[in-house]
Protein backbone atom coordinates (compact mmCIF):
# COMPACT_ATOMS: atom_id res chain seq x y z
CA UNK A 1 0.00 0.00 0.00
CA UNK A 2 1.36 3.08 -1.27
CA UNK A 3 1.02 6.56 0.45
CA UNK A 4 0.57 10.27 -0.24
CA UNK A 5 0.83 13.23 1.86
CA UNK A 6 -0.02 15.95 -0.07
CA UNK A 7 1.73 19.63 0.78
CA UNK A 8 -0.25 22.34 0.56
CA UNK A 9 1.86 25.73 1.07
CA UNK A 10 0.44 26.44 4.90
CA UNK A 11 0.59 22.50 5.83
CA UNK A 12 2.35 21.79 9.09
CA UNK A 13 1.62 18.72 9.78
CA UNK A 14 2.21 16.66 6.37
CA UNK A 15 5.73 15.55 8.10
CA UNK A 16 4.02 13.79 11.14
CA UNK A 17 1.84 11.90 8.73
CA UNK A 18 5.22 11.44 6.53
CA UNK A 19 6.89 9.73 9.23
CA UNK A 20 4.05 8.00 10.85
CA UNK A 21 3.67 5.64 7.88
CA UNK A 22 7.51 6.28 7.26
CA UNK A 23 8.70 4.98 10.65
CA UNK A 24 5.95 3.44 12.28
CA UNK A 25 3.96 1.22 9.71
CA UNK A 26 7.25 0.66 7.04
CA UNK A 27 5.04 1.31 4.04
CA UNK A 28 6.32 3.67 1.46
CA UNK A 29 5.06 7.30 1.23
CA UNK A 30 6.14 10.24 -0.82
CA UNK A 31 4.99 14.07 -0.57
CA UNK A 32 2.56 15.27 -3.51
CA UNK A 33 3.09 19.08 -3.52
CA UNK A 34 0.10 20.57 -4.63
CA UNK A 35 0.13 21.62 -8.40
CA UNK A 36 0.84 18.10 -8.84
CA UNK A 37 -2.29 16.58 -10.51
CA UNK A 38 -1.02 12.90 -10.62
CA UNK A 39 -2.16 10.34 -7.96
CA UNK A 40 -2.42 7.18 -10.31
CA UNK A 41 0.36 5.20 -8.37
CA UNK A 42 -0.81 6.30 -5.13
CA UNK A 43 -3.48 3.56 -2.41
CA UNK A 44 -3.68 6.05 -0.06
CA UNK A 45 -3.57 9.86 0.05
CA UNK A 46 -3.23 12.17 3.30
CA UNK A 47 -4.44 15.77 3.80
CA UNK A 48 -2.67 16.87 6.54
CA UNK A 49 -3.59 19.56 9.12
CA UNK A 50 -2.13 22.95 9.49
CA UNK A 51 -3.07 26.42 7.80
CA UNK A 52 -3.94 25.66 4.13
CA UNK A 53 -2.75 29.03 2.21
CA UNK A 54 -2.90 31.33 5.86
CA UNK A 55 -6.43 29.91 6.03
CA UNK A 56 -7.61 32.73 4.52
CA UNK A 57 -11.50 33.73 3.49
CA UNK A 58 -12.32 30.12 5.05
CA UNK A 59 -10.41 27.48 6.41
CA UNK A 60 -9.68 24.83 3.12
CA UNK A 61 -11.81 27.58 0.61
CA UNK A 62 -8.72 28.62 -1.15
CA UNK A 63 -6.75 25.37 -1.23
CA UNK A 64 -9.87 23.29 -2.71
CA UNK A 65 -8.57 24.77 -5.80
CA UNK A 66 -5.62 24.15 -5.66
CA UNK A 67 -4.37 21.73 -8.99
CA UNK A 68 -3.98 18.66 -7.09
CA UNK A 69 -7.62 18.82 -5.40
CA UNK A 70 -8.66 17.72 -8.90
CA UNK A 71 -6.32 14.96 -8.76
CA UNK A 72 -8.07 14.10 -5.32
CA UNK A 73 -11.28 13.74 -6.65
CA UNK A 74 -10.79 11.97 -9.45
CA UNK A 75 -9.16 9.43 -6.78
CA UNK A 76 -11.54 9.25 -4.59
CA UNK A 77 -14.25 9.05 -7.36
CA UNK A 78 -12.04 5.98 -8.20
CA UNK A 79 -11.92 4.03 -4.33
CA UNK A 80 -8.92 5.51 -3.79
CA UNK A 81 -8.72 6.45 0.29
CA UNK A 82 -8.83 9.96 1.34
CA UNK A 83 -8.06 10.73 5.22
CA UNK A 84 -8.07 14.17 5.66
CA UNK A 85 -6.93 15.44 9.58
CA UNK A 86 -7.91 18.88 10.98
CA UNK A 87 -7.22 21.33 8.15
CA UNK A 88 -6.97 18.51 5.42
CA UNK A 89 -10.53 17.61 6.90
CA UNK A 90 -12.19 21.07 6.39
CA UNK A 91 -10.58 21.19 2.85
CA UNK A 92 -12.56 17.63 1.90
CA UNK A 93 -16.07 19.43 2.63
CA UNK A 94 -15.16 22.74 1.19
CA UNK A 95 -14.33 20.63 -1.98
CA UNK A 96 -17.87 18.84 -1.39
CA UNK A 97 -16.01 15.44 -0.79
CA UNK A 98 -17.44 15.42 2.35
CA UNK A 99 -20.83 16.81 3.49
CA UNK A 100 -21.12 19.49 6.51
CA UNK A 101 -18.59 22.28 7.27
CA UNK A 102 -16.85 23.39 10.19
CA UNK A 103 -17.23 26.56 11.84
CA UNK A 104 -15.34 28.37 14.72
CA UNK A 105 -15.06 26.55 17.81
CA UNK A 106 -18.45 27.50 20.27
CA UNK A 107 -16.58 29.21 22.88
CA UNK A 108 -14.39 30.70 19.68
CA UNK A 109 -10.46 29.81 21.43
CA UNK A 110 -8.11 27.47 19.96
CA UNK A 111 -8.12 24.48 21.91
CA UNK A 112 -5.44 21.90 21.52
CA UNK A 113 -5.47 18.94 23.67
CA UNK A 114 -5.97 15.28 23.86
CA UNK A 115 -9.47 14.55 24.04
CA UNK A 116 -11.59 11.05 23.66
CA UNK A 117 -13.42 9.65 20.66
CA UNK A 118 -15.13 6.62 20.24
CA UNK A 119 -15.45 4.76 16.84
CA UNK A 120 -18.80 4.72 15.01
CA UNK A 121 -18.51 2.73 12.79
CA UNK A 122 -16.48 0.16 12.69
CA UNK A 123 -16.46 -1.64 9.38
CA UNK A 124 -14.88 0.42 7.17
CA UNK A 125 -11.21 0.55 5.61
CA UNK A 126 -10.16 3.43 7.96
CA UNK A 127 -11.32 1.42 11.28
CA UNK A 128 -11.69 -2.31 10.38
CA UNK A 129 -9.17 -2.87 13.46
CA UNK A 130 -11.26 -1.12 15.61
CA UNK A 131 -14.37 -2.50 17.90
CA UNK A 132 -17.43 -1.03 17.65
CA UNK A 133 -17.51 1.57 20.44
CA UNK A 134 -13.77 1.72 20.97
CA UNK A 135 -12.50 4.70 22.60
CA UNK A 136 -9.28 6.67 21.43
CA UNK A 137 -6.87 8.70 23.29
CA UNK A 138 -6.19 11.23 20.48
CA UNK A 139 -5.34 14.77 20.56
CA UNK A 140 -7.23 17.73 19.11
CA UNK A 141 -5.65 21.66 17.75
CA UNK A 142 -8.32 23.59 16.29
CA UNK A 143 -9.60 26.98 16.21
CA UNK A 144 -12.46 25.61 13.55
CA UNK A 145 -13.26 22.12 14.00
CA UNK A 146 -17.05 22.93 14.89
CA UNK A 147 -19.01 20.35 12.63
CA UNK A 148 -22.47 21.93 10.97
CA UNK A 149 -24.94 20.64 9.25
CA UNK A 150 -28.53 20.70 8.78
CA UNK A 151 -30.90 17.93 9.82
CA UNK A 152 -31.48 16.73 6.66
CA UNK A 153 -27.57 15.87 6.71
CA UNK A 154 -27.45 14.40 9.92
CA UNK A 155 -30.29 11.65 9.07
CA UNK A 156 -28.31 11.30 6.26
CA UNK A 157 -25.17 10.75 7.70
CA UNK A 158 -27.02 8.42 10.02
CA UNK A 159 -28.79 6.47 7.86
CA UNK A 160 -25.62 5.45 5.62
CA UNK A 161 -23.55 5.19 8.85
CA UNK A 162 -21.13 8.03 7.81
CA UNK A 163 -20.53 8.97 11.01
CA UNK A 164 -16.32 7.90 11.83
CA UNK A 165 -16.06 9.22 15.54
CA UNK A 166 -17.72 11.29 17.99
CA UNK A 167 -16.42 12.82 20.92
CA UNK A 168 -17.22 10.61 24.23
CA UNK A 169 -17.94 12.87 27.22
CA UNK A 170 -17.37 16.52 26.82
CA UNK A 171 -18.08 18.29 23.10
CA UNK A 172 -14.87 20.07 22.99
CA UNK A 173 -16.04 22.46 19.90
CA UNK A 174 -19.45 22.40 19.89
CA UNK A 175 -20.02 19.80 16.77
CA UNK A 176 -23.26 18.77 15.86
CA UNK A 177 -23.94 15.36 17.67
CA UNK A 178 -20.93 15.46 18.91
CA UNK A 179 -19.56 14.28 15.59
CA UNK A 180 -15.26 14.36 15.36
CA UNK A 181 -14.74 12.65 11.39
CA UNK A 182 -17.60 11.50 9.22
CA UNK A 183 -16.83 9.38 5.69
CA UNK A 184 -18.69 9.79 2.76
CA UNK A 185 -21.05 7.65 1.20
CA UNK A 186 -18.89 5.63 -0.18
CA UNK A 187 -16.92 5.20 3.15
CA UNK A 188 -13.05 5.76 1.14
CA UNK A 189 -13.15 9.57 2.46
CA UNK A 190 -12.64 10.17 6.01
CA UNK A 191 -12.55 13.39 7.65
CA UNK A 192 -11.52 13.43 11.13
CA UNK A 193 -10.33 17.01 13.40
CA UNK A 194 -8.72 15.05 15.88
CA UNK A 195 -5.04 14.16 15.09
CA UNK A 196 -4.36 10.45 14.74
CA UNK A 197 -0.70 11.26 13.53
CA UNK A 198 0.20 12.75 16.86
CA UNK A 199 -0.81 9.60 19.05
CA UNK A 200 1.10 6.72 16.74
CA UNK A 201 3.81 6.44 19.30
CA UNK A 202 4.28 5.54 22.58
CA UNK A 203 6.39 8.49 23.53
CA UNK A 204 3.82 10.82 22.22
CA UNK A 205 1.52 9.54 24.87
CA UNK A 206 -0.65 7.35 23.31
CA UNK A 207 -0.67 4.78 20.17
CA UNK A 208 -5.05 4.88 19.70
CA UNK A 209 -3.95 7.40 16.62
CA UNK A 210 -2.14 3.90 15.18
CA UNK A 211 -5.53 2.02 14.64
CA UNK A 212 -6.64 4.04 11.54
CA UNK A 213 -3.10 3.89 9.91
CA UNK A 214 -3.30 0.23 10.94
CA UNK A 215 -6.54 -0.36 9.62
CA UNK A 216 -5.62 1.02 6.17
CA UNK A 217 -3.25 -1.48 5.71
CA UNK A 218 -4.64 -4.59 6.96
CA UNK B 1 -16.16 49.13 -13.95
CA UNK B 2 -18.49 48.64 -11.30
CA UNK B 3 -17.68 48.11 -7.37
CA UNK B 4 -19.29 45.33 -5.99
CA UNK B 5 -19.34 45.17 -2.75
CA UNK B 6 -20.74 41.60 -1.00
CA UNK B 7 -22.30 40.57 2.46
CA UNK B 8 -21.44 37.20 3.84
CA UNK B 9 -23.49 36.16 6.90
CA UNK B 10 -24.26 33.07 8.67
CA UNK B 11 -27.04 30.97 7.70
CA UNK B 12 -30.09 30.79 9.68
CA UNK B 13 -29.82 28.48 11.82
CA UNK B 14 -26.27 28.02 12.02
CA UNK B 15 -24.98 28.46 15.05
CA UNK B 16 -23.24 31.68 15.09
CA UNK B 17 -20.16 32.17 18.13
CA UNK B 18 -18.99 35.40 17.69
CA UNK B 19 -22.48 36.41 17.25
CA UNK B 20 -23.69 34.73 20.05
CA UNK B 21 -20.37 36.36 22.55
CA UNK B 22 -20.83 40.05 20.87
CA UNK B 23 -24.78 39.70 21.91
CA UNK B 24 -23.68 38.91 25.44
CA UNK B 25 -21.42 41.52 25.90
CA UNK B 26 -23.35 44.03 24.69
CA UNK B 27 -26.15 42.58 27.23
CA UNK B 28 -23.47 43.02 30.04
CA UNK B 29 -23.53 46.82 29.02
CA UNK B 30 -26.51 47.69 29.37
CA UNK B 31 -28.18 47.09 25.83
CA UNK B 32 -30.28 44.89 26.80
CA UNK B 33 -32.61 45.44 23.65
CA UNK B 34 -30.25 43.88 21.42
CA UNK B 35 -31.33 40.67 19.84
CA UNK B 36 -30.22 38.60 16.70
CA UNK B 37 -25.97 39.59 16.34
CA UNK B 38 -24.72 37.80 13.46
CA UNK B 39 -21.33 38.64 12.41
CA UNK B 40 -20.46 38.18 8.87
CA UNK B 41 -17.65 39.27 6.32
CA UNK B 42 -17.88 42.24 4.32
CA UNK B 43 -15.98 41.98 0.46
CA UNK B 44 -15.42 44.03 -2.28
CA UNK B 45 -14.33 43.99 -5.14
CA UNK B 46 -14.22 46.07 -9.06
CA UNK B 47 -15.77 44.17 -11.83
CA UNK B 48 -14.89 44.80 -15.70
CA UNK B 49 -17.96 43.11 -16.81
CA UNK B 50 -21.25 44.22 -18.85
CA UNK B 51 -23.89 45.47 -16.93
CA UNK B 52 -25.97 41.91 -18.09
CA UNK B 53 -23.76 39.96 -17.00
CA UNK B 54 -22.63 41.07 -13.93
CA UNK B 55 -24.93 39.60 -11.53
CA UNK B 56 -24.48 36.00 -13.13
CA UNK B 57 -20.70 36.28 -12.91
CA UNK B 58 -21.38 37.55 -9.03
CA UNK B 59 -23.50 34.51 -7.96
CA UNK B 60 -20.87 32.46 -9.59
CA UNK B 61 -18.17 33.90 -7.90
CA UNK B 62 -20.32 33.69 -4.17
CA UNK B 63 -21.14 30.30 -4.68
CA UNK B 64 -17.91 28.85 -6.15
CA UNK B 65 -15.70 30.81 -3.89
CA UNK B 66 -16.33 33.55 -1.85
CA UNK B 67 -19.16 31.84 0.62
CA UNK B 68 -19.84 28.32 1.83
CA UNK B 69 -23.32 27.49 0.54
CA UNK B 70 -23.34 25.01 3.74
CA UNK B 71 -22.91 27.77 6.32
CA UNK B 72 -23.44 30.93 4.66
CA UNK B 73 -25.76 33.32 2.94
CA UNK B 74 -24.89 36.35 0.94
CA UNK B 75 -26.21 40.10 -0.80
CA UNK B 76 -24.62 41.87 -2.86
CA UNK B 77 -24.62 45.75 -4.26
CA UNK B 78 -23.30 46.78 -7.50
CA UNK B 79 -22.58 50.56 -7.52
CA UNK B 80 -21.37 52.55 -10.26
CA UNK B 81 -17.60 53.58 -10.26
Amino acid sequence: MRFGVIVFPGSNCDRDCFNVVKDVLKRPVEYVWHQETKLDHLDCVILPGGFSYGDYLRCGAVARFSPVMAAVKNFAGRGGKVLGICNGFQILTEAGLLPGALIRNRALHFICRHVTIRAENVKTAFTRKMKKGQLLNIPIAHGEGNYTCDQATLNELKRYKQIAFTYYGENPNGSTAKIAGVFNKKRNVLGMMPHPERAAEGILGSENGLNIFKSLIS
Amino acid sequence: MAKVKIYVTPKQGVLDPQGKTVEAALHTLGYKNVAGVKIGKYIELELNARPADREKQINEMCKKLLTNPVIEDFTFQVVEA
